[in-house]
């Protein structure tokens, strides 16, 4: 029974038209919503070793937790091992460190990986730390047809937002589609790329831009996948999105129906996706990072709370809330159990999950659905025409020539005027800011050791291994990534079952790909 | 000049203050991600640096800042060092006490970005 | 801390290889002032053993990237290069980005690197840039390689500063049509189409070679060298070779022909006038902020004076000889 806190009841939809569940998906991917099945609520974790972030994964399942969601560490992020001179400071300190199969066993030791889907947010490297979760499924008897998950495996944006990219454009492009190809044949469970926008927000960019930049790298995925032979609804059906909700409540609900209608629409009309699921643009969603503050962090909550309300009207499949205390350090427990907490207020008291898109006929959110769609638009017409036709060749040509950087640092630098000539408030950083000289609240401190164990464990591992298989291994990966006909996750996960460390299989690779490095827009 | 030292590759904030700084007259040398303390140190010397700016977001300023500064003092260059991103209030102190000129936290504004620069500058 | 430098220390440090006193040198030079002035009386003896190289192009055509593998080549070939990367300053508040060391990043730790900004007016480049050269030249660098970015006065400067000039263009976008719009394909020795796996690579290398061929019909300078055209895609290096080739033939050329010597004194007789120029400018200035010249100044707006009247009264207070 669906009804108001004071017993008025009330329908699943309301309105005419598409309705949610029917193309092009802008009023939502399901004609109940969220009366059948709420959001997914997935919250991201990992930190120093992989026995520290083992045991919060064993706490959040114990508390009913389905789905499990990996930070990496910076190192691990960019193909370094922990011994690396580049991972000076940073080893296990924005996530998890894992550098060889022996770690990746211990953050999954006593968990069936059969059982539980996980998330593991990597993308110059994805190929190699996927090879290890399937090496550490196999090896206990999993096998990896088996396996539920994502991994981010999103290069594009890393040139144009995040920066955690190794190669070039073009090479990483054949290693983002030998994961997609590996996966639509071997792993009919695994979701191979979740086009992120969430990053691209972060760096700055406007709700339109990152609606843009990501759906175009969408496109450019596709067309990759089609060029390779792919059919557009057996992999289409396993993409997925990740989008930034952010302060702007009507501006971000307006992007989220735009994203759901553009994608079906260029799935069905430029790409020929004849299967609805591959139309549809299934997202999770982050609250913006970059809008907390340091100044009175409990206020973030109060962020927090409304821009995860914007995601669940705008219909996100999955949620998660970020900490107040993040523009200070790590979540501690308390701060994460509130942001968990959050989005369980919207939940169950709310009453926001009884009627599905809600907004939708709003005369005001119905023209931001629409201005967003058109702001979006032009980006593609721009790409496409950059491109000569291939949405996938302009989105190279606007990381090549900066165009997607240098939009990006001019719409962070116009927000950071704003701010600065007080025409955009930001409560307590340049107004109400009594309060702003409370203590902090008790912060997590990461153990300073991290680095140190990590390092010597690393050291213990190589000791142990089979050099001569190691180098025979990594000489394979090597000829298979001079061989463009030639899918590279075999080889890969060959090496990383006889211990490869993760640097040495990205090394190998790059002195087949080479580097990258960023045009310089600032 | 100012610098990525490290891995992380999260730079709105040192573009957002590389404007900043120019837009208040300032000649910035941007040297970009990835940057090594050696990488640092050479630049500083060929462009003659009066500063240098540091952004940090991934929690290594504690292990970084000073690694930073003992490379300078190892050069034998006497350059202010600044550090800009998340660093908690007892981490400022500590960095402080290291040698860092200043820090500049999150949600600084222009006029604070400035400020301090012209400050430590004008201190050597 | 240490004592501060006299010049003459500084400069035989930057000759023992020390950067930090290069650094600096250059520093002083930017300055400009008598300071300036004493350390162009100490390194410009000999400072011409080194080969100058200018190196211009739209924003976008990839010249950074094309810059950090020509260093490279040169350092591969046992060269010492060093570069003056000129990027322009704001007009508004005379700050600035330098931005091309990121490109820079993967040279050879041997190579000198320094940021340029233009700081407003050309003239001061036109004077900085000779000093900079100088102070890099007696410090043993070869090649200086000055880099620069878009069109005007700054490429102008530069050029003349130049032994050889290299002009990057891009495939499409009119690129070989506007350098020629600009006055490059007069002072281009080398061209160099960048991004040559992109579409029309061919088109942009047949407008140039039209373009000299009609440069050479009506009668281009230099009758002995033809600029050679090469192809580049300085993401993969492929063309990067040619280029360093095609700069020291070009060089050999000058040498050869006695053109180096000609150049140099062109380039001796720019950097005159523009001294002579901005002290002529500067007295001018003064003698308009006169009691005198104010008053001629209010009538001249009020139209009590003419502006031929107005000259008469100011040309004495620039020059007392002049009448």
């Amino acid at each position: 029974m669906f009804e108001t806190v004071s017993g008025v009841p009330v329908d699943p939809v309301y309105g005419s038209g598409p309705l949610p569940g029917e193309y092009p998906f802008t009023r939502g991917l399901h004609p109940d919503g969220y009366r059948s099945r709420l959001w997914t609520m997935r919250m991201f974790a990992g930190f120093g070793t992989a026995e520290d972030t083992n045991a919060r994964f064993k706490e959040l399942l114990a508390a009913g937790s389905t789905g499990l969601s990996t930070a990496f560490d910076m190192p691990t992020l960019m193909g370094r091992d922990s011994d690396s001179p580049w991972a000076l400071g940073e080893v296990g300190r924005a996530g998890v460190a894992v550098d060889t199969l022996a770690d990746m066993e211990d953050l999954f030791a006593g968990i069936d990986l059969g059982a539980v889907s996980t998330s593991m947010t990597i993308n110059g490297p994805a190929a190699i730390l996927l090879a290890m979760y399937i090496a550490v499924a196999e090896g206990n008897g999993v096998a990896r047809a088996d396996l539920a998950g994502t991994i981010q495996n999103d290069i594009l944006k890393e040139y144009q937002a995040q920066k955690e990219y190794i190669y070039p454009p073009r090479p990483s492009m054949r290693i983002v589609t030998d994961v997609v190809r590996f996966t639509t044949a071997e792993m009919p469970k695994w979701h191979a790329i979740s086009i992120s926008g969430y990053h691209i927000r972060e760096a700055g960019s406007t709700a339109a831009q990152e609606l843009a930049f990501t759906l175009a790298n969408g496109f450019a995925y596709v067309e990759a996948a089609l060029a390779a032979g792919e059919n557009i609804d057996d992999f289409g059906r396993r993409l997925s999105f990740f989008f930034n909700s952010h302060v702007d409540f009507f501006e971000e609900i307006g992007k989220f129906r735009a994203a759901r209608r553009i994608w079906a629409r260029w799935m069905k009309e430029r790409y020929g996706a004849t299967d609805e699921r591959a139309m549809m643009c299934r997202f999770h969603t982050q609250t913006a990072g970059v809008s907390l503050t340091a100044q009175q962090p409990e206020v973030n909550i109060a962020r927090v709370a409304t821009q995860a309300l914007a995601a669940v009207l705008g219909g996100t499949q999955s949620l998660h809330t970020d900490s107040y205390d993040e523009a200070l350090a790590l979540p501690s427990d308390t701060a994460a159990r509130i942001a968990l907490r959050t989005q369980q207020v919207l939940a169950h008291e709310t009453g926001v999950t009884n009627v599905v898109d809600p907004l939708g006929g709003s005369p005001f959110v119905e023209w931001m659905t629409d201005e967003m769609e058109r702001r979006a638009e032009a980006v593609f017409a721009h790409l496409d025409e950059l491109g000569d036709g291939s949405m996938l060749e302009g989105v190279y040509a606007g990381i090549d020539d900066g165009y997607f950087v240098g939009e990006i640092a001019d719409a962070a630098y116009r927000f950071e005027r704003e701010v600065n000539a007080n025409r955009r408030i930001i409560v307590g950083v340049n107004d109400f800011t009594d309060g702003n000289d409370d203590a902090d609240p008790g912060l997590l401190r990461i153990d300073q050791t991290t680095e140190e164990y990590q390092r010597k464990r690393l050291d213990a591992v190589k000791t142990d291994r089979n050099q001569a298989e190691v180098e025979a291994a990594l000489a394979r990966v090597t000829a298979d990534a001079v061989d463009s006909t030639t899918n590279l996750m075999p080889s890969i996960i060959e090496a990383v079952k006889v211990y490869a460390t993760e640097e040495e299989i990205a090394m190998a690779l790059e002195s087949v790909f080479g580097t990258h490095v960023e045009t310089a827009i600032v | 000049m100012l610098a990525k030292l490290g891995l992380d590759g999260h730079d709105r904030g040192i573009k957002v203050v590389a404007r900043m700084l120019r837009d208040a007259g300032m000649e910035v040398i941007y040297l970009g991600l990835r940057q090594s303390t050696d990488s640092i140190v050479a630049a500083a010397e060929q462009e003659d640096a009066d500063a240098i700016g540091l952004s940090m977001h991934n929690a290594g300023h504690l292990t970084l800042g000073p690694a930073m500064l003992a490379a300078l003092d190892d050069a034998g260059l006497d350059i202010p060092v600044v550090i800009g991103g998340i660093v908690p209030e007892p981490d400022v102190a500590v960095l402080t006490r290291a040698g860092v000129a200043a820090v500049l936290g999150p949600g600084a504004s222009a006029e604070e970005v400035v400020a301090t620069v012209r400050r430590v500058v004008g201190r050597r | 801390m240490t004592e501060p430098l006299t010049t003459e220390h500084l400069i035989a440090r930057s000759i023992g290889g020390d950067r930090r006193a290069t650094g600096r040198l250059l520093s002083l030079v930017e300055r400009g002032g008598p300071e300036a002035d004493r350390i162009a009386e100490l390194t410009h003896a000999g400072a011409d053993a080194g080969r100058v190289v200018g190196i211009t192009g739209a924003p976008g055509s990839g010249k950074s990237t094309m810059v950090a593998a020509l260093v490279a080549a040169f350092t591969d070939a046992g060269d010492r290069p060093a570069v003056l990367a000129v990027d322009p300053s704001s007009p508004l508040t005379g700050g600035a980005i330098l931005g091309d060391r990121v490109r820079m990043a993967a040279v050879d730790s041997t190579a000198f690197i320094r940021s340029v900004a233009t700081r407003g007016h050309a003239g001061g480049l036109a004077l900085s840039i000779p000093g900079a050269v100088r102070v890099l030249g007696s410090a043993g660098y070869t090649p200086i390689v000055i880099e620069t970015v878009g069109v005007g006065q700054v490429e102008v400067d530069v050029t003349a500063a130049a032994d050889t000039t290299v002009v990057v263009v891009t495939p499409g976008m009119g690129d070989a049509v506007q350098a020629n719009k600009a006055g490059l394909l007069e002072v281009a020795d080398v061209f160099v189409v960048n991004k040559a796996d992109r579409p029309g690579a061919d088109d942009t290398r047949r407008d140039l070679e039209l373009m000299l061929e009609l440069g050479h019909v009506t009668g281009q300078e230099d009758l002995g060298h033809r600029p050679p055209i090469v192809m580049t895609n300085s993401l993969d290096g492929t063309g990067i070779e040619a280029v360093r080739r095609a700069i020291i033939a070009h060089g050999d050329h000058l040498r050869s022909s006695g053109r180096l010597v000609e150049r140099h004194r062109r380039r001796a007789r720019l950097e005159l006038a523009t001294r002579a120029g901005l002290q002529f400018d500067h007295r001018v200035r003064q003698a308009l902020d006169s009691p005198a010249m104010r008053a001629a100044i209010d009538d001249l707006a009020a139209g009590r004076l003419s502006p031929g009247s107005a000259m008469r009264v100011l040309a004495p207070l620039v020059d007392p000889t002049a009448r």
